[in-house]
């Protein structure tokens, strides 16, 4: 049995899990019905044309996870961004960890999505968002939404803003030979609200793991978002990333993605524009080697007019890694003065490396401002001879060029002990000390 | 100090030195002038170890070792110092820390633990002040957006932290106004001293009336085809290069 049948004839397993009154199972019976109709997506499809799931499919995935499998913090702690006080929703083979995590009611609402769709108190923001930006023709997003039942839940009222920024961590213990997540986040931050998190999947064994994953988030007017993506998972763990983006007048949300582990990681990032003045914000660093595959897609749907949009793309290649950035803008009639900028950069280390970068720019009003690139190169040997004749050796000099390649994607990180982390990461991916902290 | 001996250099099949001799000695200060396309950068950057050129036949030897297997960093190691003619762009990384991860590079290739942080700040604020750069100046990303001014005073600066043996000064001068060319000049008259040795490449007499050499040498189609004190210099400013490139046919 291959996967889709799996999933399809586990879904009437799935339903005794839940509350079948609940509008939400509406949702997800539809949704299942799509993702029978459609399958997973081949690469047949242009936006699938260069990553395949091809051999995600052929693995006998568990799609129910068992209880919950203790973990002590200690072993874990690397995994969190442990420097400063967080709070913290862990999950643990897709089951809520309480041990390990840290929420609150206090004014703001960092809880789970089973408390949601289960408590009433939640029932009107679940009716007002939930399933709302996501896509509900992509299949995968679907599939998720079929499956949805557990996630990070975040919701931030008019004015407000957390004490201090959320972890949302997903770990894998491998207690199970192959294990399939499908975790469901939603993000509310109403008007004038500001919120930061992070957010990472890890797989703690070499068994095999794919993560399906859905996020809704809302910005509503003024409200400031941060999210980071720290993707850093073990050779052996897969993502599948869909992230939805809904902005109103003035809001700034701003995705960070690292991408510096993992076997095959697919971001669908995709951000519209619902008012104006709106800032949306899309970086990411990608660092591979071996075989990895890491597919960056992303899209920002311009439909109102005095719009920003960056999206600044940094990937260094190396071994036999593959990269993928396809960035789509689209700028609707009614979006005039929009100011969209997009950038990819790349460096392949090897000749056996590979990077498929395509900008697809659809532009429909006639006073915008649109300015987009992209470089495929190699290190520059100028600039490296100079810092060797500075007396700084060719592996740390090499290092150097490519920290300062991906540097200014790091500026715009709101939370230095993150930056750091993130700059660690990369010391280590490149296997070099530099004479100053990175 | 450094002696060179019949070097020969070509970069994809093209020869451009075609056997130079040059002797520098302790406490000396070299010019190396000549027209354009003459190979006066090609023999700065092949001293410094740019791999970019086949070294054929000859030697350069530094205190009488070989240099030619030696990376540009082991140079560097050993007091090469080239001030480049067009210092590249790093973004990302200021200029401190560069200076910081140079000098600390040095030292570990030499043993030595790295420079105490206020000894390092201490350095980085006399040479600053040595060559009147304001200190926002050295948390910029390393010459980034710097004119060509800035990016050349910069240069001098890193050859004041690293205090080398050998500096050689690749057209320092092109680019600067007269204000910044006397503070350059006063920086590397600053370094003259017994035990070291620079060579100042230039077009022009200009910076020789301030960084005054020892010796003058004038470079043609990769030869060194006149050596003389700094008169020749002056002459060559009133008389140009024709008459040597006549001199040079016959």
């Amino acid at each position: 049995m291959d996967l889709k049948e799996k999933l399809v004839s586990s879904f009437l397993a799935f339903e005794d899990s839940v509350d079948l009154d609940h509008p939400v199972h509406e949702v997800r019976s539809e949704a299942i019905k799509n993702f029978e109709a459609k399958g997973f997506p081949s690469k047949k499809e242009e936006a699938w044309k260069y990553t395949s799931l091809n051999s995600l499919q052929k693995v006998d995935f568990s799609i129910f996870p068992k209880e919950e499998t203790t973990l002590e913090y200690k072993d874990v702690k690397k995994y969190f961004l442990h420097e400063i006080d967080t709070y913290k929703i862990v999950f643990v083979d897709g089951v809520y960890s309480s041990y390990l995590s840290e929420t609150t009611h206090d004014g703001v609402d960092v809880c789970l999505m089973s408390s949601a769709f289960s408590k009433p108190m939640f029932r009107q923001v679940i009716e007002v968002y939930f399933n709302k930006v996501a896509n509900k023709d992509e299949s995968l997003t679907s599939l998720n939404t079929a499956f949805c039942k557990e996630g990070a839940y975040i919701y931030i009222p008019k004015n407000k803003m957390p004490k201090k920024p959320i972890q949302i961590l997903h770990l894998a213990t491998g207690n199970e030979a192959a294990l399939m997540l499908q975790p469901r986040n939603l993000v509310v931050a109403e008007d004038n609200a500001e919120v930061q998190i992070i957010e990472r999947h890890q797989s703690l064994t070499g068994n095999e793991v794919f993560t399906n994953s859905v996020t809704e988030i809302f910005a509503g007017k003024d409200a400031i978002v941060d999210y980071y993506k720290v993707q850093n998972d073990a050779a052996t763990a897969s993502l599948v990333d869909n992230t939805y983006i809904s902005q109103k007048d003035s809001s700034v949300v701003r995705v960070h993605t690292f991408s510096f582990g993992g076997k095959l990681i697919r971001n669908n990032l995709n951000f519209y524009q619902n008012g104006e003045r709106i800032d949306s914000t899309l970086k990411g660093v990608t660092i591979l080697g071996d075989k990895q595959h890491v597919d960056h897609h992303t899209l920002v749907h311009h439909r109102q007019p005095n719009c920003e949009s960056h999206q600044d793309y940094k990937g260094i290649f190396g071994d036999q890694s593959t990269g993928v950035f396809n960035g789509k803008i689209i700028v609707d009639k009614i979006a005039q003065k929009t100011d969209a900028f997009q950038q990819n950069n790349n460096i392949l280390l090897s000749d056996r490396a590979t990077i498929n970068s395509k900008p697809q720019l659809e532009i429909f009003a006639d006073d915008v401002k649109c300015s987009h690139g992209c470089t495929i190169g190699q290190l520059d040997d100028e600039a490296l001879f100079y810092l060797r004749s500075r007396g700084i050796p060719k592996k740390e000099a090499t290092a150097l060029l490519m920290y300062a390649f991906a540097n200014n994607v790091l500026e715009s990180v709101r939370i230095p002990e993150l930056k750091a982390r993130v700059n660690k990461i990369i010391a280590n991916k490149l296997g070099v000390r530099v004479g100053f902290d990175l | 100090m450094l002696e060179i001996k019949n070097l020969h250099a070509s970069v994809e099949d093209k020869e451009i030195l075609k056997g130079i001799n040059l002797k520098v000695n302790a406490g000396e200060v070299h010019a190396i002038m000549g027209p354009n396309g003459s190979g006066k950068s090609t023999l700065a950057e092949v001293i410094a170890g740019q791999e970019e050129f086949e070294v054929g036949e000859g030697t350069i030897l530094l205190d009488g070792e070989d240099l030619e297997e030696l990376s540009p960093e082991e140079r560097a190691h050993k007091g090469v110092f080239l001030s480049f003619q067009y210092p590249v762009e790093i973004p990302g990384v200021s200029v401190t820390n560069f200076m910081k991860t140079a000098i600390n590079e040095s030292r570990k290739a030499q043993g030595l633990e790295d420079m105490p942080a206020n000894e390092m700040l201490k350095k980085i604020r006399e040479k600053s002040e040595l060559l009147e750069i304001d200190r926002k100046f050295l948390s910029r990303s390393l010459n980034e957006g710097f004119s060509g001014g800035e990016k050349k005073r910069n240069e001098i600066f890193q050859m004041a932290m690293m205090e080398p043996k050998l500096a050689i000064l690749d057209e320092t001068d092109s680019g600067l106004d007269i204000d910044a060319l006397r503070i350059v000049a006063n920086g590397v008259n600053k370094l003259r001293g017994k035990d070291n040795a620079i060579i100042v490449i230039t077009h022009y007499q200009r910076l020789l009336e301030y960084i005054v050499p020892d010796f003058v040498h004038v470079l043609y189609d990769g030869k060194i085809v006149k050596s003389g004190t700094k008169e020749l210099a002056l002459e060559l400013e009133e008389k140009g290069y024709d008459w040597l490139k006549q001199e040079a046919a016959v």
